[in-house]
C-alpha cells in the first residue's frame, strides 16, 4: 500500500513533481558546478599566472657579478662561468617535471654593428625540439614568454635567422625581410621583436648563432624556468640541509619554488637555481584571494541552491492538505503520513540530484573549456556528498511544511479551510 | 455604521470605495495569512540580498584584484633618451602627471670598481619608496643611516662577505660605505649595491635616468596615464612594462569570466527561488480569485490585485535584501582582501527592479493558468 501510495503519487502528479524535481534539478546542477569550479580555480588560475613569465633562474655557481644596466649587458663573454647547454634535457627527468611549463636558455654577447655601435645579441631557444629517453618537447622564449610580440615571423631554432628589437630596428632602419651583417656574416631578419623590455634594444637569435659568435660550443649564461608552484609556507622556507628523513621527502615532494630550484640543482651540475622574487613571491598571494573569494561565492551558490530547493519542496507539500486529510480521516496515523511525503522526497532528491549532478559535471565542463581552454573534470567523490546535501536540504524544506499538515484538522483540510 | 457619518466624508467614500476597498483586500490578505506571506518575503529578501552581494563583489573585486596585481611592482618605465639622464624638473612633471594614481620612484645606475678593481654596479634611488614598490625584495635590514648601502646577495659576497665596511670607486672618487643589509631577488638586482639618492648624487655627479612608476587603475586608465606622461614629458622615452600589463589583463580577464558566470548562476537561482515560492503562494489563493470572480470582479480587477500584491512584496524583499546584500559583501570582502567592500548603491535600482518582474512574472503566470477555469469548479475545491 506504502509503494503504491507513492507510485500514484508520482505518476498522477506529475507536473507537480516536475516541478520540484525541476528546481532540485536546477539546484544540485548550480552546486555541482559551483564546487568544481572552485575546487579546480587553483589549479586553473595557478597556470594563467605563468604569464607573467620564468619563477626561477639558473646561473652557474661560480658565476662573476652581473653588470647590467637598464638590459644593456656590460659584462665581457670571456668573463665568468657557463652552464652546459646538453644537461638542460635532463629537466626532463626531474621529479616535478611535469609542473615546468617551459624553460629558455639565456647567452647574451655584445655585438658590433657598422658605425661602431655596440648591442646585445641574446641567444637562446624559439621553440626547440629537444628529445628526453622517449619523450619529445618544445622549451623556449614562445611558451614561457606569451607576451612577446614578433611582426613578421619566429626564426626556427636550426637557422642563422634572427629577430630585431623594435627600438633597435627603427634607430636602424631595418624591418622584417632585410639582411644584417653581423661579424662579417648576413643573417636575415625574420620579424621584429617588442616585448616592452630590454629585449626591445637588442638581436635575439638562436643560442647556436650566440655560441658560435662566443666561440664556446654548448655554453649557457642563464636558464629561465618557468614551473606551477604551489604558494610557500612556513615549511617551505626551511633550509633543505636541516630536514631529516620523512620531512625532507615532505620537502622534496611538494612543488614549492624552493624544492624546484632544488631539483633544478641536482639535474644541472655546478649550478645555482634561484626564485625570480617579483614573479614568484606574487603568486601565492593573488591565488589565495582568487581561491577565498571563490569559496566565498560557492558558499553563496550553495545556500541560494538550498534555498531554492526547500521552497520548491515547502510549496509542492502545501498543496496538498486536502490530501493528507483525506488519509488522515481515513485513519493513516502522522508517522506513515509523513513517511510517505518523506519517501517522495527522497525519490524526487534522488532523481533530480542524479539528473542535475550530470548536468552539473557538463556545465563545468563549459565553463572550464570557455575560459581556460582545459577541462575542468568532476570528481565521482562528489556524486554521493551533492546526493547527500540535495536529500538533506529536500527534507528540510519538506519537514516543516509536513509537520504542519499532519497537525492539521482533518475536518478542516476536507472542507478547504487551510 | 455609514448611516452615521457626514456627508462630506460619505461623498468622499462614495468617491474612493474601490481605492480604499483594495487597499483593506491588500493588507487584509496578508495578515491573515502571516505565515505563507513571511515565507515569499523570506524568499524574496535572501534572493534579494544574494544578488545585491554577488553584483557588489562582482564590481568590487575587479578594483580589488587591480591592487592585489600591483604588489608585482612597476608596470610603466620613464627612461631619458641615450645617454642622458632626467632634470629633477622631469622628475616633479611625472609626480604632478600621476598625481593620486600611482607612485614613482627614480633610479640612478653607474659602474662603480671596489677596491681590488672589480666592476660593481651601484644605483642611487629613495629607498623609502623601493620598499614600497619593490614588495618582493627579501630585505635583511633597510639603511637607516648616512653612508649605510643595501647589498645585492651576490654583491655582498664579493664586496663585504662579513658585513663589513667597504671603499667604491667612480672616476678616482672614493666613497666609504658600510653595509646595512642584503637583498635577494633573484634577477640583477642581487649583483647591485643601492644607496639614498642624494649620498649617490654627491658621491658620482650621476643624476637619475629611469623612473619607475606603479600606476593604478585598469588597463585603460593605465594606457591613459601613459598617455598623459607622453604629453607631459617629451624629451623622455614612456614604455609599459608589458610583462606585467598583459600578465595582468590575462589573469584578470580569466578571474573576471569565472566570477561572472558564478554570478549569473547564483542570481538565476535565487531568481527561480523566488518564482516557485511566488507561484505557490498566489496559485494557493485560488479560492480568493474565484470568489472575487463569483462576486463580479473584472478580470482586470482580479489581475491589478494580484499584480500589486507581488509588486508590493518584491519592493519590500528588494529594500530589506538590498540591506543585508551590502552587509554579506562587506564581510566577504574583509574575509578575503582585508578591507571592506564599499556599498555602491548604483545596483539598487537593478536589484529592485529585478525583484518587482520576477514577483510579477510569479503573479502572472498563476491568474493565466486560472484565467479560463470557472470560479465554481474551483470553489467547490477540484
Amino acid at each position: 500500500m506504502f509503494l503504491r501510495l507513492v507510485y500514484e503519487s508520482f505518476r498522477r502528479q506529475k507536473r507537480r513533481k516536475l516541478l520540484a524535481g525541476t528546481a532540485i534539478t536546477l539546484g544540485v546542477s548550480v552546486a555541482t558546478a559551483m564546487i568544481a569550479v572552485a575546487t579546480d580555480i587553483g589549479d586553473k588560475v595557478n597556470r594563467e599566472l605563468r604569464t607573467f613569465g620564468a619563477n626561477l633562474v639558473v646561473t652557474p655557481q661560480e658565476d662573476t657579478l652581473d653588470l647590467q644596466i637598464a638590459g644593456v649587458d656590460l659584462k665581457p663573454p670571456s668573463d665568468g662561468a657557463y652552464l652546459n647547454e646538453s644537461d638542460l634535457p635532463r629537466i626532463r627527468g626531474m621529479f616535478w617535471h611535469n609542473n615546468i611549463v617551459g624553460f629558455a636558455p639565456a647567452l647574451p654577447v655584445a655585438v658590433e654593428l657598422g658605425g661602431g655601435k655596440s648591442v646585445t645579441l641574446l641567444g637562446t631557444y624559439f621553440s626547440k625540439h629537444l628529445t628526453f629517453g622517449k619523450e619529445e618537447f618544445q622549451p623556449g622564449v614562445r611558451s614561457i614568454y606569451p607576451w612577446w610580440k614578433v611582426d613578421g615571423a619566429w626564426p626556427q631554432d636550426d637557422s642563422q635567422d634572427i629577430l630585431l628589437g623594435e627600438k633597435l630596428a627603427a634607430g636602424l632602419g631595418r624591418k622584417a625581410g632585410d639582411e644584417i651583417d653581423i661579424r662579417g656574416q648576413a643573417h636575415r631578419v625574420t620579424g621584429v621583436l617588442s616585448t616592452g623590455g630590454a629585449e626591445d634594444d637588442q638581436i635575439v637569435a638562436s643560442l647556436a648563432v650566440a655560441q658560435g659568435i662566443v666561440g664556446r660550443a654548448g655554453a649557457v649564461r642563464r636558464l629561465y624556468v618557468s614551473a606551477v608552484t604551489k604558494p610557500e609556507d612556513a615549511f617551505a622556507r626551511r633550509d633543505p640541509r636541516s630536514l631529516r628523513g620523512p620531512e625532507f621527502d615532505r620537502w622534496y615532494c611538494s612543488p614549492y619554488v624552493q624544492s624546484i630550484a632544488y631539483q633544478l640543482q641536482e639535474v644541472i651540475p655546478h649550478s645555482h637555481a634561484e626564485q625570480i622574487r617579483q614573479v614568484a613571491q606574487n603568486e601565492g598571494t593573488v591565488l589565495a584571494r582568487i581561491k577565498g573569494l571563490m569559496l566565498m561565492i560557492t558558499l553563496a551558490a550553495l545556500l541560494a541552491a538550498a534555498l531554492a530547493v526547500s521552497a520548491a519542496m515547502a510549496t509542492a507539500l502545501f498543496e496538498r492538505r486536502g490530501e493528507v486529510g483525506l488519509m488522515r480521516a481515513l485513519g493513516a496515523g502522522r508517522a506513515s503520513v509523513a513517511a510517505i511525503f518523506f519517501a517522495e522526497a527522497l525519490l524526487l532528491a534522488v532523481l533530480g540530484g542524479s539528473v542535475g549532478f550530470a548536468g552539473g559535471a557538463m556545465l563545468a565542463r563549459v565553463i572550464g573549456r570557455s575560459i581556460f581552454d582545459s577541462q575542468i573534470t568532476v570528481e565521482v567523490v562528489l556524486f554521493p556528498i551533492v546526493i547527500g546535501i540535495a536529500l538533506l536540504v529536500s527534507f528540510a524544506g519538506s519537514a516543516l511544511a509536513i509537520r504542519r499538515a499532519v497537525q492539521f484538522d482533518p475536518v478542516y483540510a476536507l472542507r478547504g479551510e487551510a | 455604521m455609514s448611516s452615521r457619518v457626514g456627508p462630506v466624508l460619505g461623498a468622499r467614500r462614495a468617491r474612493t470605495p474601490r481605492r480604499s476597498m483594495f487597499l483593506r483586500m491588500l493588507v487584509r490578505a496578508a495578515m491573515l495569512r502571516r505565515g505563507r506571506a513571511a515565507a515569499a518575503l523570506l524568499a524574496m529578501v535572501v534572493a534579494a540580498a544574494v544578488t545585491t552581494a554577488m553584483l557588489n563583489l562582482y564590481v568590487d573585486a575587479q578594483a580589488k584584484l587591480h591592487n592585489e596585481l600591483r604588489n608585482y611592482g612597476a608596470n610603466i618605465v620613464v627612461a631619458a633618451k641615450e645617454g642622458q639622464s632626467l632634470s629633477s624638473e622631469t622628475l616633479q612633471k611625472v609626480q604632478s602627471a600621476l598625481g593620486e594614481r600611482g607612485m614613482a620612484v627614480p633610479f640612478a645606475y653607474v659602474v662603480a670598481r671596489t677596491a681590488d678593481g672589480q666592476a660593481v654596479v651601484v644605483s642611487g634611488t629613495d629607498l623609502n619608496q623601493v620598499r614600497k614598490l619593490n614588495r618582493w625584495w627579501s630585505v635583511t635590514a633597510w639603511p637607516s643611516h648616512e653612508g649605510d648601502a643595501l647589498i645585492g646577495a651576490r654583491a655582498a659576497a664579493l664586496v663585504a662577505p662579513q658585513g663589513q665596511a667597504f671603499d667604491l670607486s667612480f672616476q678616482g672618487r672614493i666613497v666609504h660605505l658600510s653595509s646595512a643589509g642584503t637583498v635577494r631577488t633573484g634577477s640583477s638586482e642581487d649583483s647591485r649595491i643601492y644607496l639614498s639618492l642624494e649620498e649617490f648624487v654627491r658621491w658620482t655627479g650621476v643624476k637619475p635616468s629611469t623612473v619607475e612608476i606603479a600606476a593604478s587603475g585598469s588597463p585603460e586608465e593605465v594606457n591613459a596615464t601613459i598617455r598623459q606622461l607622453e604629453e607631459a614629458l617629451p624629451e623622455a622615452e614612456i614604455r609599459p612594462v608589458r610583462q606585467i600589463m598583459e600578465g595582468e589583463a590575462w589573469v584578470l580577464g580569466k578571474t573576471q569570466s569565472t566570477l561572472l558566470v558564478c554570478v549569473l548562476l547564483i542570481i538565476l537561482t535565487a531568481a527561480l527561488c523566488v518564482l516557485s515560492t511566488l507561484m505557490g503562494w498566489v496559485f494557493d489563493r485560488r479560492r480568493d480569485f474565484a470568489v472575487m470572480k463569483a462576486l463580479g470582479a473584472s478580470e482586470r480587477l482580479i489581475g491589478g490585485f494580484f499584480m500589486t500584491e507581488a509588486a508590493a512584496l518584491g519592493a519590500t524583499g528588494a529594500i530589506f535584501g538590498f540591506a543585508i546584500g551590502v552587509a554579506i559583501a562587506a564581510w566577504i570582502g574583509r574575509a578575503t582582501f582585508h578591507t571592506p567592500v564599499v556599498p555602491r548603491f548604483a545596483v539598487l535600482p537593478e536589484v529592485l527592479g529585478g525583484s518587482m518582474a520576477v514577483a510579477l512574472m510569479a503573479a502572472i503566470l498563476p491568474m493565466w493558468l486560472l484565467r479560463r477555469v470557472q470560479p465554481a469548479t474551483i470553489l467547490r475545491g477540484e
